[in-house]
Order: C-alpha cells, then structure tokens, then sequence
C-alpha cells in the first residue's frame, strides 16, 4: 500500500467513524455551499427572469424621427429594428396620433396595430375587448368625458385645419366602442383604433409620431442598441424608456449586491463554524495527536492529516451544498418569478473549490495548535 | 556492547530535581526493569530514554549517537526509527481498526504494508481480530495491538511503560510471554513498572528513588 493511499484511507477512517462529530461541521459547509450555490444561481438568473417580469411594465425602447425633417415611417422602423436580436425583441408597435373629434370634443386617436400593442403594452386592463374594423378602444378619462361605455356608438370627425373651406360636409365615421381603457397613465386621454380605421378616417400619410419596441435585454444592453440605431439610420432616433430601464437596473443592482452580502455572510459563519468544530476536534484528539507524533510523526504530517480531513469534507459539503443549492434557487425561482431555471453543471466544481478554501481556511488557526501538543504530556494523561 | 548509555543526567523542573546524576547502560539484547514508587522519576527518565524529552545536563548516549543534543525534529526522527513504545493506556486509534492501527506506525516510518502488519498481529494472536475496531477489544487485545504496532518497524530498543497496569492476571503473563519470545529473539527490552512481578521476570532490575538509582539487582535466575 502506498502512503498516499494510507493517508486517504486514515482520514476517511476518521471521517466516517467519527462522523457524529464531524457531521456539524459537514452541516455547516453543505448549508453554506447552498446558500452559495443558490444565491450564485439566481444572480446569474434573476437578469433573465427580471428582464421577462419587467417586459410586462411595456416597452423599454422607442423609436422616433431622427429630427423634424424627417418623417418616421413602419419601413425605416423595421429597417431600424432589424439590428436587435429577433429572439429578443418581442413586440414593435407603431402609433400615429390625430385630432378627431367626437361629440364636438377634440379628443386624440391613435392608430396602431392593435394585436402586437398585446406584446409592448402588456399592463392594459381593458373593460370590454380589444377592437376590431370599426371598433375603438376609449381611454378611461375619455369614456367618462364623453359618457361613453363599452357598446355605445359615436360619430367621429377629422379635421386637418386646411379644409375649412371645403363645401362638401364632413360626415365623420360611425365607431362603436369595443372596450375601456385602464392603465393608471396618459393612456387613458386617448382614444385606440386600428392603423386601417385611422387612415380612413385621417387620411393615409405614411408617417409615425413614435414606435414602441419590447426587448429583452439588460440596460447595458439597451443602451448599446439604442446607440447603433441612432448611428446607423438617418431617419429614425432610438431612445430607451428610463422609467422602465433604469428601474430593471436599480433592481438588479440591488438584488445582486444583496446576494453578494448575504453570501459573504453565510460563508464568514461557515468559517466560524467549521473552526469552532475543528478547535473541539484538536482539543477532543489531543492523546491521538501526542500518540502520532510519538510513533514519529512530524508536525507538518499531523497539520496535513487534519487538513486533509477538513478539505475532503469541505470538498463533500461542498457538493452537497451545490445540489441543495440547485433546489434552493429552483423553489425561489418558482414561487417568486414563476419560471424553472436552468442548472448550471460549472456550479459544481465552483461551489466545491470555493468551501474547500473556506474550510481550509478556517481550520489553520485550529491544526496549526496540533503543532503545540507534547507527547509526553498528553500520553501521561496530563 | 550497550545499546544505551545514560551519562550523569539530571532533570531539573525549577528547585526540583526529578533525576539527579543517574548513569546507566543497557546492552543490546538486554531486558531492563526500571521500578520505583509514584514521583521516582521513572516517568522522567522513560521520557529521556524515549526521545520525548531531553535531559537539563548530561549526555544520552543510544546507538553511539548523543541524543540529548539532538532537535525535536531530530528526536522525532530516532523515535520513528529505533523506538517501540508500549503504554499502559494502549493508546489506540479509537477510529482505525487494529491492522490498520499496527500500519500507522508503518506509516510513519517507512511504507505500510497490511500483509506484515497482519503477520504482527498474528505473532501476538490477534490475527482473527485485525478488522476490529479497539472499542471491539478487551482491554488484553488492544495492549497486544500496542505491542505488535511497537515491533512492525523493528526498533533496535523496546520500550513498554506499565504495559501490564491495565491488565487482569491472564493478559499480564501473556503480554509477559510475548516480552520473552520477543527477548529470546534478541530483542532490547525496558520496561518501566511499580509491579514486582514484573520487574522481577526481567534479566536486571533497578530502583529509582527521588531521582536516583536506589538499587540494581540482577536476576540471577533469568533463563532458567
């Protein structure tokens, strides 16, 4: 038998034959290392799962013309939008803006595409149902200006100002209410309609007041598009929407400086644990120690028989830590962001060197004080 | 041709004198009883003799080479190479089974090797208990475990401090027959002991007393 075979056979012996002792202190680096794990896992997580959760505060990016010159069209918007990542954008929608009138109100309607407004504006509580041909969906604050509810029909008018002298009537377009807008902000002065019913209404002029677009990337990221856009294209101006952007980052930095706190605490107290249970071991195998170094032991042996048992059990805690880990940022994954997340194999060896060098750590000042035990002293029982 | 020779040491513990000016010399092959009541100093002096302690003057003088002078690493090393110790308290490795405890002392000194360390353990009948743990030993066994981890590095000098203290009659006179196999094989045997019966089988026998050798006597009747 070889001596480093020898070696693993003592220190596993003490291990598994000691392992009442030993198991407060494989307890302490495994719920270390599944904090460690755990807490490693939903950083590296939290910015998917939080950019999907923050897509339901609506679009963090918009497109407008370039300057007042120029006008924004859908082809320039695409043209545009065709720099972002397609798996990550995941909703574009136009909106052009008139002032029509109902009721002899001046009221103002946006035209747009109804089915994708379902991507960018996802936090649209609507009384009612999206509209369809003909159809409009009525702000809160206009539907109780007008008196109008979900159901009800109006006439409405378009007027650009430079027809006044027309002597053909305008009859307007008959619409029927298909539902009433809530959202809590300036959604609700506004009245929604399709692109098609706008364009009959106002006339077809190809232009867009804004664009909003919903991309799934982080705000480094955002910025980084943003930028490219506005350089690339001479007609459209991309800008982020800082309400949104900056409030997934405060969160993010937040979250993950309370990660990095939380794991640095957990891993002190793993540390302070282990060296307490290392101190009771060096104390509880003082006569062990004297009758090892009276059989001719050397103190560097002894130091690196009793670290070899703390890294191989801070090496075990450590894998065990990593698994619980894993189920530890799935339960929090699922109850606060319900989605699953993905395991990270890397985490393994990561989380094991990482308590391996916590434990190491934390059993120097405890197996450095074996280098003190007299042998004559300790065999005498003294 | 002596094996040890202690030369006018002392050991001084500030105004107390544990040894006082003892000299001694123990051949090779020879079997020492050192006796003496409680605070004699026979613990002070097995210390000595077994490089776990250095005397305060004088000169310890084992396989012609001046121990006294020597560092700790340097005793440790003389310990691990020409040194068996047997204790009263066995010191066993609560955790490692009794082969395993006879292979740490391999371990020490130059390679473990299980198949000698079960042959050591059959010298001193144990054979059949190698795979148990000492908490699974009489008291007997695991000071047969002491004796035979003590023999697997052949040391030049056997050294048993009240290997038989711990022990019923039985277990006394069987480790008392391994001490004359392993003497009739050549083996140099001191042991340390307040029990007349077991200073009296060794072939010299002397008496500390406040430090310093009282008496020596010499059995006449050893080997017969």
């Amino acid at each position: 038998m070889t001596k480093q075979k020898m070696f693993l056979r003592m220190i596993t012996a003490s291990l598994i034959r000691r392992r009442s002792r030993m198991l407060v202190a494989l307890l302490a680096i495994a719920v270390g290392g599944t904090i460690l794990s755990g807490l490693v896992t939903i950083y590296y997580d939290v910015p998917r799962q939080m950019g999907a959760q923050f897509r339901n505060y609506g679009a963090n990016m918009i497109f407008v013309a370039a300057d007042t010159d120029t006008a924004l069209t859908m082809g320039a918007a695409e043209e545009a939008a065709s720099i972002i990542n397609s798996s990550e954008l995941l909703g574009m929608t136009p909106y052009r803006y008139e002032t029509v009138r109902i009721h002899e109100q001046p009221i103002v309607a946006a035209g747009t595409d109804i089915e994708s407004t379902k991507a960018t504006s996802p936090y649209w509580h609507i009384d009612g149902n999206y509209p369809g041909s003909g159809e409009v969906l009525v702000g809160s604050d206009v539907a109780e200006h007008l008196g109008l509810g979900a159901g009800d029909s109006f006439n409405a008018t378009y007027s650009s100002g430079d027809d006044s002298d027309s002597e053909e009537p305008n009859l307007g377009v008959d619409m029927k209410v298909s539902g009433i807008l809530e959202t809590g902000g300036s959604e609700e002065n506004y009245i929604y309609m399709s692109m098609d019913d706008l364009n009959a209404l106002a006339g077809e002029n190809g232009k867009l007041q804004v664009v909003e677009l919903s991309i799934s990337a982080t705000q480094d990221e955002l910025k980084e598009y943003a930028e490219k856009i506005s350089q690339s294209s001479d007609a459209v101006s991309a800008r982020l929407v800082k309400r949104v952007t900056q409030s997934e980052g405060t969160v993010l930095t937040k979250l993950q400086a309370l990660v990095f706190i939380v794991t640095a605490v957990v891993l002190v107290l793993t540390m302070i644990c282990v060296a307490t249970t290392m101190t009771a071991v060096v104390a509880e195998r003082r006569k062990e120690i004297g009758l090892r170094k009276a059989l001719g032991a050397s103190d560097g042996s002894i130091i690196g028989e009793f670290m070899g048992e703390g890294l191989l059990l801070g090496g075990f805690g450590g894998l065990v830590g990593s698994i619980l880990g894993f189920v530890f940022a799935q339960i929090v994954s699922v109850n606060v962001f319900s989605s699953s997340i993905t395991f990270q194999p890397l985490l393994i060896p990561i989380t094991m060197i990482v308590s391996v060098l916590v434990t190491g750590l934390a059993c120097l000042l405890p197996v450095r004080s074996t280098m003190a035990i007299d042998p004559a002293l300790v065999l005498k029982g003294e | 041709m002596s094996l040890l020779e202690l030369r006018n040491i002392s050991k001084i513990y500030g105004s107390l004198k544990a040894l006082d000016n003892v000299s001694l010399k123990v051949d090779n092959g020879e079997w020492l009883a050192i006796m003496g009541p409680s605070g004699s100093g026979k613990s002070t002096l097995m210390n000595i003799i077994g490089c776990m302690d250095k005397p305060t003057l004088g000169e310890v003088i084992l396989d012609g080479k001046d121990i006294a002078k020597e560092s700790d690493k340097g005793l440790t090393e003389i310990r691990r190479d020409k040194i068996g110790l047997i204790f009263q308290q066995f010191h066993l490795v609560n955790y490692l089974t009794a082969v395993e405890n006879v292979m740490v002392a391999q371990y020490y000194h130059s390679i473990p090797d299980e198949k000698e360390a079960l042959e050591a353990l059959d010298r001193v009948g144990l054979a059949d208990r190698a795979k148990h743990l000492p908490s699974q030993l009489s008291g007997g066994e695991q000071q047969r475990v002491c004796i035979a981890r003590a023999l697997i590095n052949h040391p030049e000098l056997i050294l048993a401090d009240e290997p038989t203290g711990n022990l019923d009659e039985a277990n006394e006179n069987i480790v008392l027959d391994i001490f004359r196999q392993l003497h009739s094989e050549g083996s140099t045997l001191i042991v340390v002991t307040h029990d007349p019966e077991v200073g009296e089988v060794a072939q010299r026998m002397i008496t500390l007393e406040y430090g310093k050798i009282k008496s020596e006597v010499v059995n006449q009747d050893f080997g017969k």
